[in-house]
C-alpha cells in the first residue's frame, strides 16, 4: 500500500477539532457531512453515522468510541488538513471527550435549533472553555419546523458570552452551510502550537484491538515525529515498544511514512492489550522522556453491576467474551465475584449506566451471550475504627463492594457514600415535579437559574446509588422528555448506611443482603419481602419473610402453606403427563438452595436480583 | 381400556381428546376398535384379561351393539374370565338411561355416571347437557341395572362455590349414591372454555384454602358414611372398589384401544419383556386409516427404562390409601428393596418425621394428611430414588 508522505503539511496548515454538542443534535451527521465535503467519502445516501462502527452505536444512534478522520480541504488556494476528532456524546465518557479535547485547538459546538442548550451542552462547553479552546458554534436543524434559531442564538450570548453573529446556521442533513462551517474551522481555529524539532511526545486518546495487529492506538502528536522503527515509551506503564506503522485515518486506516507534530492519526507498536495504550498516556521516544501530558487519569467506575451467566456452564463461554470485549474497552473495571445463588460470576464496573447497556448489548449482539445483570451497587466505604480490622486490611479506609464486607458499626468510625453533582435542565413548568424527585432521591439543591424565560438550570448533589438505577427514566417521564441530565463525580459524604438482612424462618439469605441508607431501607424491605412472597413456592409448612437491620425486623410477609396439592385425575393419559412434571420437578430439587428447611428455586434469585428490565 | 372418542357437545372444562362432532361411520369405528383390539392383545400375548372400561368421549353414546362387539373380540383374544370388571362411562340423559338395559346385556356389568353436580346452575355454568333431576333418575335406574356397581363421579371447588353449598352438595348425593364415588377437585386446565372465563374475570377463581377445606370435609363426611378413601379422588364401600383404576396405580399391565387411548404392556410377540409406554393416534379418522392398514394405529411407543417404571408406580401407588407394597416393588426393583431406597436418611425419612409419609411392614405409601400434599411430597421422593 502506499504510504502517505505527511511532511507537504506544516503546522500552520494543520487544524485539530472536535464536534461536541447534546445527544442527538446532530454531531455525528454534521461529521458525515464534512467527511463528503472534503472529499473524504464519497457523496452518497448512504453516509449515515459514518464514524459510529459499532453495531450498537448505529443502532442506538449514539458514539461509543471516538474515531477522528484526517480531512484533506483545499481554502483559497491552500491545501489544509483538518483532523477531526470525534468524541463520544454522553455524559458516562467525559473523561474520554476531555481527552480528545486536549488534542484540539477548537471545537464546533452544536446545538438544536429547536431544543436549544442542553445539559451536555453546558457540559460539553464548559470542558472545552477549561481547555480554552475556540468554540465556533453552530445552530443545526434549521431545516426543520419548529427550529428557532434566533432564540437559540440568544441563549448561548446569554450562557456562553458568545455574540450571536458567530453562530453558523446550518443544516447537516440536508447539507445547508456545513461547508460555512470548514472555512471558519480555518479561520477560528488556530494551528496547533508545537514542533517537529522538539522530543516525541504523543497524547492517547484511544486505542482499539484488532486480532490480527494488535493494539491500534490513536495519537496526537504535541512534539517531534514517530514512524516506523522508532523505540518508545509509554509514560504509564513504563514499558518500551518498537513502532511498526503509524498513519492517518480517513477514517479508515492509511499508513504514512510519519507523523509530525501538530497531526493525528495512529500508531501500531506491537501492544498487546489495550491497557497498554490508556486514554490520556503521553507517548515518548526511548531515552527522551518528556513531562507527561496532564490529565491522565485511570477510568473510574461509577457503576457496578454483577454478571453471571445464565447457567453456570456457560461460564467459560462469558469469560472469554468478556476477555475479548474489555480487550476494546479499556474503561470497565472487572473482578471475579460468586453468588450463592448465582454460582460464579463477575462484578463489573462501568462509567455510567449507558457504558453498562451498551457493554451488554455487545455481548449480546456480538458474542451471542445471554446473561443475568444484577442491580447495580456503587462502591461504598467504610472508615475503620477497630485496631484489628485496620491490620486485616492494611488501610483504615475500605472500600465495600459486596454486602457480606459491610463491616459492623462498631467498627467504623464512618461510612461514606459517593455522590454526583448532577445538571438539569427543563422547561420552567416541570420545576416542582422534579424538585420532589429530587428530594426523594436524598439529593441537596446546590443552583437554580434561568437560563432563559423558559428553561431551569438545577444544580444538586445526589448520592450516587439514587441515580443508577432509574433516576433518569424517572426524570423523564415526568418532563415528558424535555428535561435533560447530566452529572459529574463529586466525591465521598458522609452517610448513615446500613446492611439490609432478608431472613427466611429467621435464617438469613445471604445472596438477598444489601447495602442501604437507613432512610430507604423500610421501603425497600417491604419490598423485597412482597417480591419474594410471590418468588418462592409454597411448601408444606408456614414461611415467614422478613427484612432485618442487625436483629431488629423491619417488613415482614407471611407464605402460607399447601394444604392440599395433590392432582384430581391420574388416569391413562394423565400418567405420560404427569410423568414429564414430576421429573421436571424433581430437577429442579437439585437447584434448590436450602435456607433453614424453606426451598428456594434458582430462579426465583435470578427474578428478584435481576436489574429492572424497563430500560 | 377401549377409548369412544365423541361427545354430543364439549363441556367447559373438558380438555380431553374428545370430539363434539356428529359420530363417524359408527360401523366403521367399531370394526376398527375390534381389529385394534385383536392385534394389541395378540402383540402382548395377554393370556387372561382382569377388567374392560369404555372410556372416552361419552361412551354412552355408542351402540350396545359395538360394546358387544368389542367384548366379543376381547373374550376372543384372550381369557375374558365371567366375573371380569366391565366398565361402561355414562352420561345421564335421557337417551343413555334408556339405554343402560341394552348396555348390560351387551356385558357391562358396572356403570360409571358422570353426574358431576346436583345443582342445574352449577350443571349449566359446566356445559352439561343434563339436569339434576335427570341426574337423580340415571343414577337411580343405574343402581336398579348395576346393584352396587355403580359410580358417580362428582367435581368441587366450582367457580363461586361456598362451604355450604359444598356440604349440601354432599348430603344430596349421600342420599343418592350406590358404594362408589369418585370425586374431583374442578381443575381449570388451559384452553377451556372455563378458563377463560376465570382468566378474564367473568368467573371468580376458588381460593386455595377453600378447595382445601372443601376437600377435607368430603373425605371426613364420606369416610363418616362407612366409605374407605383408597384413592386421593375416589371412595367405595362394601369392598366396591375399580379394580380397573387400580390396575393404573399398581402399574399393571394395560393396553389402551381406539383414537388417544394409553397403554402400559409388553409386547411379548417380538420376544421383548419390556414395558412400553404407548398411545394411539389421537384424531379418530387418522386413527382409522392406520388401523385399517396396519391392523393398529399407534402413535407412540416408548420401551420404559428400570428407573422410569419405578418412578411411574411410586407416584402412581402413592395415590392410594394402600401405598406401594414390598412385594409389588420388588416386582419390579428385585435388587434394590423400599427400604434400601426410602429407608437411610433422605427425603423419605425427613417426610416420615414430618408426618407425612409411613415406611414399616405393609410398605411406603401416605398418611392421611400425606395424601392431600403428595404432589408437594412427590419431587424429592423421585429425587432420591434417582440418586
Amino acid at each position: 500500500q502506499e504510504k502517505l508522505d505527511m511532511s507537504t503539511y506544516p503546522v500552520e496548515s494543520i487544524r485539530n477539532f472536535s464536534i461536541i454538542a447534546h445527544v442527538d443534535h446532530g454531531k455525528s451527521t454534521l461529521a458525515d457531512r464534512l467527511l463528503e465535503i472534503t472529499g473524504t467519502i464519497s457523496k452518497t445516501d448512504r453516509n449515515k453515522q459514518v464514524l459510529d462502527k459499532l453495531q450498537v452505536e448505529r443502532e442506538r444512534g449514539i458514539t461509543v468510541k471516538a474515531q477522528s478522520a484526517s480531512l484533506f480541504y483545499n481554502h483559497e488556494g491552500i491545501n489544509y488538513l483538518l483532523n477531526l476528532i470525534d468524541t463520544p456524546g454522553h455524559v458516562d465518557f467525559s473523561y474520554e471527550v476531555s481527552r480528545s479535547l486536549s488534542a484540539c485547538q477548537g471545537v464546533i459546538l452544536v446545538v438544536d435549533a429547536n431544543e436549544g442548550i442542553q445539559a451536555q451542552t453546558v457540559a460539553n462547553f464548559y470542558l472545552a472553555f477549561e481547555a480554552q479552546l475556540s468554540i465556533i458554534p453552530v445552530i443545526n436543524k434549521i431545516d426543520l419546523k419548529n427550529a428557532d434559531p434566533e432564540r437559540v442564538e440568544k441563549q448561548i450570548e446569554k450562557l456562553f458570552d458568545i455574540p450571536t453573529d458567530e453562530c453558523i446556521r446550518i443544516s447537516a442533513k440536508q447539507g445547508t452551510n456545513v461547508e460555512k462551517v470548514l472555512q471558519k474551522v480555518i479561520e477560528k481555529i488556530p494551528p496547533p502550537q508545537c514542533n517537529t524539532a522538539d522530543p516525541l511526545k504523543a497524547l492517547v486518546f484511544d486505542s482499539t484491538f484488532d486480532h490480527y495487529r494488535g493494539v491500534i492506538a490513536n495519537i496526537a502528536l504535541f512534539g517531534g515525529e514517530i514512524a516506523k522503527g522508532q523505540k518508545i515509551v509509554s509514560a504509564h506503564t513504563k514499558k518500551r515498544y518498537e513502532v511498526n506503522e503509524v498513519g492517518i485515518l480517513t477514517p479508515n486506516e492509511q499508513p504514512t511514512h510519519k507523523l509530525y507534530a501538530g497531526q493525528v492519526g495512529y500508531l501500531i507498536a506491537g501492544m498487546k492489550e489495550v491497557t497498554e495504550a490508556q486514554i490520556g498516556d503521553t507517548l515518548f521516544l526511548y531515552k527522551q522522556p518528556v513531562e507527561p501530558l496532564p490529565g491522565f487519569k485511570s477510568a473510574k467506575p461509577m457503576v457496578f453491576a454483577g454478571m453471571y451467566p445464565i447457567d453456570q456452564t456457560e461460564y467459560n463461554n462469558l469469560k472469554s467474551a468478556l476477555e475479548r470485549l474489555t480487550l476494546n474497552d479499556s474503561s470497565v473495571t472487572v473482578h471475579r465475584d460468586s453468588s450463592l445463588a448465582l454460582g460464579a460470576g463477575w462484578r463489573l464496573g462501568f462509567l455510567g449506566l449507558l457504558h453498562m447497556e451498551v457493554f451488554n448489548q455487545r455481548l449480546e449482539q456480538e458474542y451471542n451471550m445471554s446473561v443475568i445483570l444484577t442491580a447495580p451497587t456503587v462502591p461504598y466505604k467504610a472508615v475503620l475504627s477497630s485496631a484489628k480490622l485496620i491490620k486485616e486490611y492494611g488501610k483504615d479506609q475500605i472500600t465495600i463492594i459486596n454486602p457480606a464486607q459491610f463491616p459492623d458499626k462498631l467498627s467504623v468510625s464512618e461510612y461514606l457514600e459517593p455522590t454526583v453533582l448532577g445538571t438539569i435542565v427543563t422547561p420552567h413548568e416541570y420545576i416542582g415535579k422534579i424538585i420532589t424527585l429530587c428530594q426523594d432521591r436524598r439529593a441537596v439543591q446546590k443552583d437554580m437559574l434561568y437560563i432563559d424565560e423558559n428553561r431551569v438550570m438545577l444544580k444538586y448533589l445526589f448520592p450516587l446509588n439514587e441515580i443508577v438505577v432509574d433516576f433518569y427514566d424517572a426524570l423523564k417521564s415526568l418532563s415528558s422528555g424535555y428535561a435533560s441530565f447530566d452529572y459529574e463525580d463529586a466525591g465521598y459524604q458522609s452517610a448513615d448506611l446500613i446492611k439490609m438482612d432478608i431472613l427466611l424462618n429467621g435464617n438469613p439469605v445471604e445472596e438477598l443482603a444489601t447495602v442501604i441508607h437507613n432512610d430507604k431501607a423500610y421501603a425497600a424491605g417491604k419490598l423485597l419481602c412482597e417480591r419474594l412472597k410471590e418468588t418462592i413456592p409454597r411448601q408444606l409448612f408456614e414461611i415467614a419473610i422478613q427484612a432485618a437491620i442487625g436483629k431488629k425486623i423491619i417488613a415482614r410477609e407471611t407464605l402460607k402453606p399447601y394444604r392440599k396439592n395433590v392432582v384430581a385425575k391420574c388416569y391413562g393419559g394423565d400418567i405420560t403427563r404427569r410423568m414429564k412434571l414430576l421429573r421436571r420437578q424433581a430437577e429442579g430439587k437439585r437447584l434448590m438452595r436450602k435456607i433453614g428447611n424453606v426451598e428456594v428455586p434458582r430462579d426465583a434469585f435470578i427474578r428478584l436480583l435481576k436489574r429492572e428490565t424497563d430500560k | 381400556y377401549p377409548q369412544w372418542p365423541y361427545c354430543r357437545k364439549r363441556c367447559s372444562y373438558c380438555n380431553f381428546n374428545a370430539y363434539a362432532v356428529p359420530a363417524a361411520d359408527e360401523a366403521a369405528l367399531r370394526a376398527c376398535l375390534v381389529r385394534e383390539a385383536r392385534t394389541l392383545l395378540r402383540l402382548s400375548r395377554v393370556r387372561s384379561v382382569t377388567s374392560v372400561f369404555f372410556g372416552g368421549g361419552t361412551p354412552s353414546l355408542a351402540s350396545p351393539g359395538t360394546i358387544a362387539a368389542v367384548l366379543e373380540a376381547v373374550a376372543g383374544a384372550a381369557h375374558l374370565p365371567a366375573g371380569a370388571e366391565i366398565t361402561l362411562e355414562a352420561n345421564p340423559s335421557s337417551t343413555s338411561t334408556s339405554s343402560l338395559a341394552g348396555f348390560r346385556a351387551a356385558g357391562v356389568n358396572r356403570l360409571s355416571i358422570g353426574v358431576q353436580s346436583l345443582d342445574d346452575a352449577e350443571l349449566r355454568m359446566l356445559g352439561r347437557e343434563h339436569t339434576a333431576a335427570e341426574a337423580r333418575e340415571a343414577v337411580e335406574a343405574a343402581r336398579g341395572l348395576f346393584p352396587g356397581r355403580t359410580s358417580i363421579d362428582l367435581l368441587f371447588g366450582l367457580p363461586g362455590q361456598s362451604r355450604d353449598a359444598w356440604a349440601q352438595r354432599l348430603e344430596e348425593t349421600l342420599r343418592l349414591c350406590d358404594d362408589h364415588i369418585s370425586l374431583y377437585q374442578l381443575t381449570l386446565e388451559r384452553g377451556t372454555a372455563l378458563a377463560a372465563q376465570v382468566r378474564e374475570g367473568a368467573l371468580p377463581a376458588p381460593p386455595q384454602d377453600l378447595l382445601a377445606d372443601m376437600y377435607q370435609t368430603a373425605r371426613a363426611v364420606l369416610v363418616g358414611s362407612g366409605f374407605r378413601h383408597y384413592e386421593v379422588s375416589n371412595f367405595a364401600r362394601k369392598g366396591a372398589l375399580s379394580t380397573h383404576n387400580l390396575s393404573y396405580w399398581r402399574a399393571d399391565q394395560y393396553i389402551g384401544v381406539g383414537p388417544g387411548a394409553h397403554g402400559r404392556f409388553v409386547l411379548r410377540d417380538e420376544g421383548g419383556c419390556r414395558r412400553e409406554a404407548r398411545v394411539q393416534i389421537l384424531e379418530p379418522l387418522a386413527w382409522m386409516r392406520e388401523v385399517q392398514s396396519h391392523g393398529h394405529g399407534t402413535r407412540s411407543r416408548a420401551v420404559l427404562s428400570p428407573l422410569e417404571q419405578l418412578e411411574e408406580l411410586l407416584s402412581l401407588g402413592l395415590r392410594t390409601d394402600e401405598g406401594i407394597t414390598h412385594e409389588r416393588w420388588g416386582h419390579f426393583s428385585p435388587q434394590l428393596s423400599l427400604q434400601a431406597v426410602f429407608g437411610g436418611p433422605g427425603e423419605a425419612r425427613a417426610l416420615q418425621q414430618e408426618g407425612w409419609l409411613v415406611l414399616d411392614s405393609g410398605g411406603l405409601r401416605c398418611t392421611w394428611a400425606g395424601l392431600a400434599v403428595l404432589d408437594s411430597l412427590l419431587p424429592g421422593l423421585l429425587w432420591q430414588l434417582q440418586r
